[in-house]
């Protein structure tokens, strides 16, 4: 059969193209969490944890350091490890004799010290440099979300359990931080404003509607808001918000004092009215928020947990790889519709012009907005019910 | 080069000569590209493709999945059965109702092949190894040398921070010194840097420095790396000896770094033939169209994450990648590297540059989308210019010749001095300049992919274009290592588009001088006469296929290859948009004033009729 004598049908199912994000009223969570290297697992299956139980531990090792040793001694490389004070394995203290020359019955002395308390790593004959490791940095693991441990994976970490609502953001900057949750705008489309941050919002998430300007967002840093969750931030102000400019999203490590959330983009967008409406009815209650960021190469999103136990956890969303059919609601992820609500009527299979003239794979959509259109299957995402 | 491999035609299921369809994918960052190949009247031809986003990432973590998408577009447009019934494999071969004789496969998904490169001295041997590592195919996150300026610390924590697939370590000629290499590898030991796929397994590390420090380096490092030993890569300072070192990244690539990619062990099932970095397969297409035109050719790859410049130059073939430019997830690269200025020089209407910033920041967070309107694609081309120029200047700081040698009398303490040396890289020496990426093969009309080079590069003299046709050289590079003939056929007839040829005499001149005559004898025998006046460019149609004998006469100080003033004959391939005389001068130079420019752009656009005149016109409010 060659492809000229295909029928072109019009499919009932489409595979997705960019998962939606998740948007979960009521889910039962559960949050691994790992130690980078083995540990020591200070939790039990079964005991209750909160924001900043410590569930497990780990000491990572000391970053080394290169001395240069046979130089100042004057010797070759070949002759260092005959004048070494201190072995592989011995422990250092800053300062103290690592290796030496004395001459002339002690008319002439070198000394080479260690510069940081460490142990000794090695002693090379071919450089006449000792390379000595820092010593172990310990480093503690927050629970992150209150709930039950439900596993516990030795040495390297545990699995929380709890009943939450789930939202994820499209691109966050800042790390793990929790709050109470206080929505300061009454609709998803009234941007933040300076003058609704107040004292009284220290470590708390607030949540604000189409967009936070960056006077805002200082002001939040300054009043010492936990967090930040809008709809969308102008491109020009996220550089100085963060005191870098972002090449490829990749984020989560930035130190700036909140954590920051777009749950739209950037830009001045409306929060979807459902993440909004979840976020006000939550009004008051305890919550957990990660800006981590990764685009590229394992897709990460920044989150904010809620936890709540006043609705049942719902079943697992329909599988994402089902893809679209008539009915599915999308939302148009560029322009000329961008931020647009609707519902797929049709998944044409040929082939469709676009205004630019290139020929794409299109969805037809009737958006909330009303009328029907042509979208490029590329530039929708779907939304997860 | 394009040859066969003996091991790969031997496990082919069919013998080549009774093939009928053949598939190939391209597992790209952003999205897996299928090509379905058919024996149409016995020659090989492209008759369909599939796209669909790539799988590599989170929550799906199996490129397969993303594989399977794109293959049933093809499934959809050709009607033929592909994959098997529980969709988890290609059906090879086709058994008369369904499946097809081969599928090959590229991938430069999850961020391809990453490697830290490492030498002595930052301009030789460090030099080299960025060299071979970028020829293989991989992004070189950092290249490191005893004098790059570093602290031991920062290097030991730059080390640490970044998670390669590979180290090349390189350093000091055969029977030198082992002292300095010794250093090098001492940091790289302490550091103990991680792959980054995962903690199963040893860092491969490929030593290619003196060869009488590899006890030393052994007796350090073989505890800690999965430790290769490959000749040095500069012998003498005189002579760079890379394809041992090409070869052992290619050998390490399938053997460490795909088996760890998430979803390639199936992907290695679904195919006969290795999977080879999608620049090596790039690489091999830029090498035909030089061997074939024996001609001197620059070719990008212009992808989402990185863009990949080849340059064949009097037989020599160096290719650079800069990791960090690209359309999607890299765009705001551009952004940070180009400014935002430069990007709104090539943007005629009235957008405000904080707009584009906002949508160039959200094409960054979602990089599937694609340009609906004539407006979103003119910002992606005046992207795409911005990023092919920064990466031709970084492919200058590659394509130099070596350094060292002449030094060497002259002592240690002399090598060690930074001297930077031209690039060989002659725009008035190019003979073909040739494209392909996404944004290049995509672009809705011909002369926009052909501008977009031409602005970016700005060759000069004569030079031909060329473009793949919907982005198919590495699926056709990987495929001409078991089946050249159906490589080529396909390459010759579907992929490679003939653009035309650039006629761009080098030099400036005043607003609208007349600055070369250009007689054109064409293939039927009449005669076309024009002049290139400064600040403009026009087009003369000569089809696809079809050649005309060029007279240039420049004017005055005005150079098309021979010096200025002085008349040269050539020829002139035609192509889809003809031989464009380029009257704009090198360097082009663009009005800073606004309405100014932005007359001078549409000007340039409509004469190579760029885009739909009305929407153009409802863009600028007319």
């Amino acid at each position: 059969m060659s492809w000229e004598e295909n029928e072109a049908a019009s499919s009932q199912r489409a595979h997705a193209y960019t998962p939606g994000l998740k948007i979960k009223r009521s889910i039962t969570m559960r949050k691994a969490r790992l130690l980078p290297i083995m540990g020591e697992v200070t939790v039990d299956v079964g005991d209750t944890v909160n924001f900043d139980t410590i569930v497990a531990r780990t000491t990572i090792q000391g970053d080394p350091v290169v001395v240069p040793a046979s130089d100042p001694l004057g010797l070759n490389p070949d002759e260092l490890p005959g004048f070494m004070v201190k072995n592989i394995g011995d422990e250092v203290e800053k300062d103290e004799v690592v290796a030496q020359y004395i001459a002339f019955f002690g008319l002439l002395k070198r000394f080479v010290r260690s510069p940081v308390d460490g142990t000794v790593e090695h002693v090379s004959s071919s450089t006449g440099r000792v390379t000595i490791r820092g010593k172990p940095i310990p480093l503690e693991l927050k629970a992150y979300i209150p709930g039950k441990v439900v596993r516990v994976i030795p040495n390297e970490g545990v699995e929380i359990e709890a009943n939450a609502t789930f939202i994820q953001g499209i691109f966050g900057v800042g790390g793990e931080s929790h709050g109470e949750l206080t929505v300061l705008v009454d609709s998803p489309d009234e941007p933040l404003t300076t003058d609704m941050i107040a004292p009284e919002h220290k470590g708390k998430i607030i949540v604000g509607g189409s967009l936070a300007p960056l006077e805002a967002l200082k002001r939040a840093v300054r009043m010492g808001v936990a967090g930040i969750v809008v709809g969308g931030v102008k491109g020009i102000d996220i550089s100085d918000f963060i005191g870098y400019e972002i090449g490829v999203a990749i984020t989560g490590h930035e130190e700036i004092g909140s954590t920051l959330v777009l749950t739209e983009g950037f830009g001045e967008i409306a929060m979807s009215e459902r993440t909004f409406d979840l976020f006000r009815s939550l009004n008051g209650e305890a919550a957990a928020i990660n800006g981590a960021t990764q685009i590229r190469a394992g897709v990460q999103r920044p989150e904010i947990i809620i936890l709540q136990d006043r609705w049942t956890a719902e079943p697992s969303a329909a599988d994402i790889v089902a893809g679209m059919t008539p009915g599915t609601r999308i939302r148009v992820i560029r322009q000329p519709y961008f931020g647009e609500i609707g519902t797929v009527t049709a998944l044409p299979v040929e082939l469709q012009r676009l205004e630019t003239g290139s020929h794409a794979r299109v969805v037809e959509i009737e958006l909330e907005s009303g009328g029907r259109v042509l979208v490029p299957r590329a530039n929708v995402e779907i939304l997860e019910e | 080069m394009w040859k066969e491999s003996e091991e790969a035609v031997s496990k082919l299921r069919k013998p080549r000569e009774e093939m009928r369809y053949i598939l190939a994918t391209d597992v790209g960052s952003t999205t897996t590209k299928a090509r379905f190949f058919e024996r149409v009247k016995g020659e090989w031809r492209f008759v369909a493709s599939g796209e669909a986003p790539s799988t590599v990432e989170a929550p799906y973590e199996d490129v397969t999945m993303g594989v399977r998408n794109a293959v049933r577009e093809v499934e959809e447009l050709t009607g033929l059965h592909i994959l098997s019934d529980d969709e988890n494999s290609i059906v090879v071969p086709y058994d008369g109702e369904k499946g097809v004789d081969l599928y090959c496969t590229t991938s430069s998904a999850g961020g391809g092949l990453q490697m830290l490169v490492a030498g002595v001295i930052l301009n030789m041997t460090a030099e080299s190894a960025n060299r071979a590592a970028l020829g293989a195919g991989a992004i070189v996150m950092d290249v490191m040398a005893v004098n790059d300026g570093r602290p031991d610390y920062r290097k030991i924590d730059r080390i640490k921070a970044l998670r390669p697939d590979m180290i090349v370590l390189a350093g000091g000629t055969d029977g030198g010194t082992i002292k300095l290499v010794m250093e090098m590898a001492e940091l790289l030991n302490s550091a103990k840097p991680r792959p980054r796929l995962g903690l199963g397994y040893d860092l491969p590390l490929i030593f290619a420095g003196n060869v009488d420090a590899r006890p030393e380096v052994e007796k350090l490092m073989a505890g800690n790396f999965a430790l290769s030993r490959v000749p040095n890569l500069r012998p003498t300072l005189e002579e760079e000896n890379i394809d041992p070192t090409r070869r052992m990244i290619h050998e390490l690539f399938m053997e460490h770094v795909m088996s760890h990619a998430p979803g390639y062990n199936n992907l290695r099932k679904w195919t006969d033939l290795d999977i080879l970095p999608t620049p090596a397969g790039e690489g091999m297409a830029m090498q035909l169209i030089a061997h074939v035109n024996k001609a001197n050719v620059l070719g990008v790859g212009l992808g989402g994450a990185t863009t990949n410049v080849y340059s064949i130059f009097e037989g020599r073939f160096v290719r650079s990648v800069s990791a960090n430019l690209g359309m999607s997830y890299s765009i705001c690269n551009v952004l940070k590297e180009a400014g935002i200025d430069n990007i709104m020089r090539w943007i005629p209407f009235n957008l405000e540059a904080a707009e584009v910033i906002d949508r160039l920041r959200n094409k960054m967070i979602r990089p599937t989308t694609i340009p609906q309107t004539i407006e979103e694609l003119i910002i992606e081309h005046a992207v795409a210019r911005e990023a092919l120029r920064l990466g031709l200047e970084h492919h200058k700081t590659i394509a130099t010749r070596l350094k060292g040698g002449r030094r060497a009398e002259a002592g240690l303490a002399t090598m060690f001095e930074e001297a930077q040396e031209e690039t060989y890289i002659d725009m008035m020496k190019f003979d073909i300049i040739a494209g392909t990426g996404g944004l290049l093969s995509h672009a809705p009309v011909r002369s926009q992919s052909m501008l977009v080079m031409v602005d970016a590069w700005q060759p000069e003299g004569v030079t031909r274009l060329f473009q793949d046709s919907v982005f198919m050289m590495p699926h056709l590079g990987v495929l001409s290592t078991v089946y050249p003939e159906a490589a080529w056929q396909v390459f010759d007839k579907d992929c490679l588009v003939r653009l035309g040829t650039v006629i761009a005499p080098a030099g400036k001149a005043n607003e609208g001088d007349h600055i070369a005559d250009v007689a054109l004898e064409m293939p039927d025998g009449t005669s076309v006469e024009e002049d290139i006046i400064f600040g403009e460019i026009k087009a003369v149609p000569l089809g696809e296929g079809e050649e005309a004998e060029a007279v240039i006469e420049p004017h005055k100080s005005l150079d098309v290859g021979m010096g200025g003033g002085k008349s040269i004959t050539s020829k002139v391939g035609g192509g889809v948009v003809g031989v464009v005389l380029d009257g704009r001068g090198r360097p082009l130079s663009i009005p800073e004033d606004r309405e100014a420019r932005s007359r001078t752009l549409i000007k340039w656009w409509d004469a190579l009729q760029l885009y739909p005149r009305e929407q153009i016109e409802h863009l600028l409010g007319e």
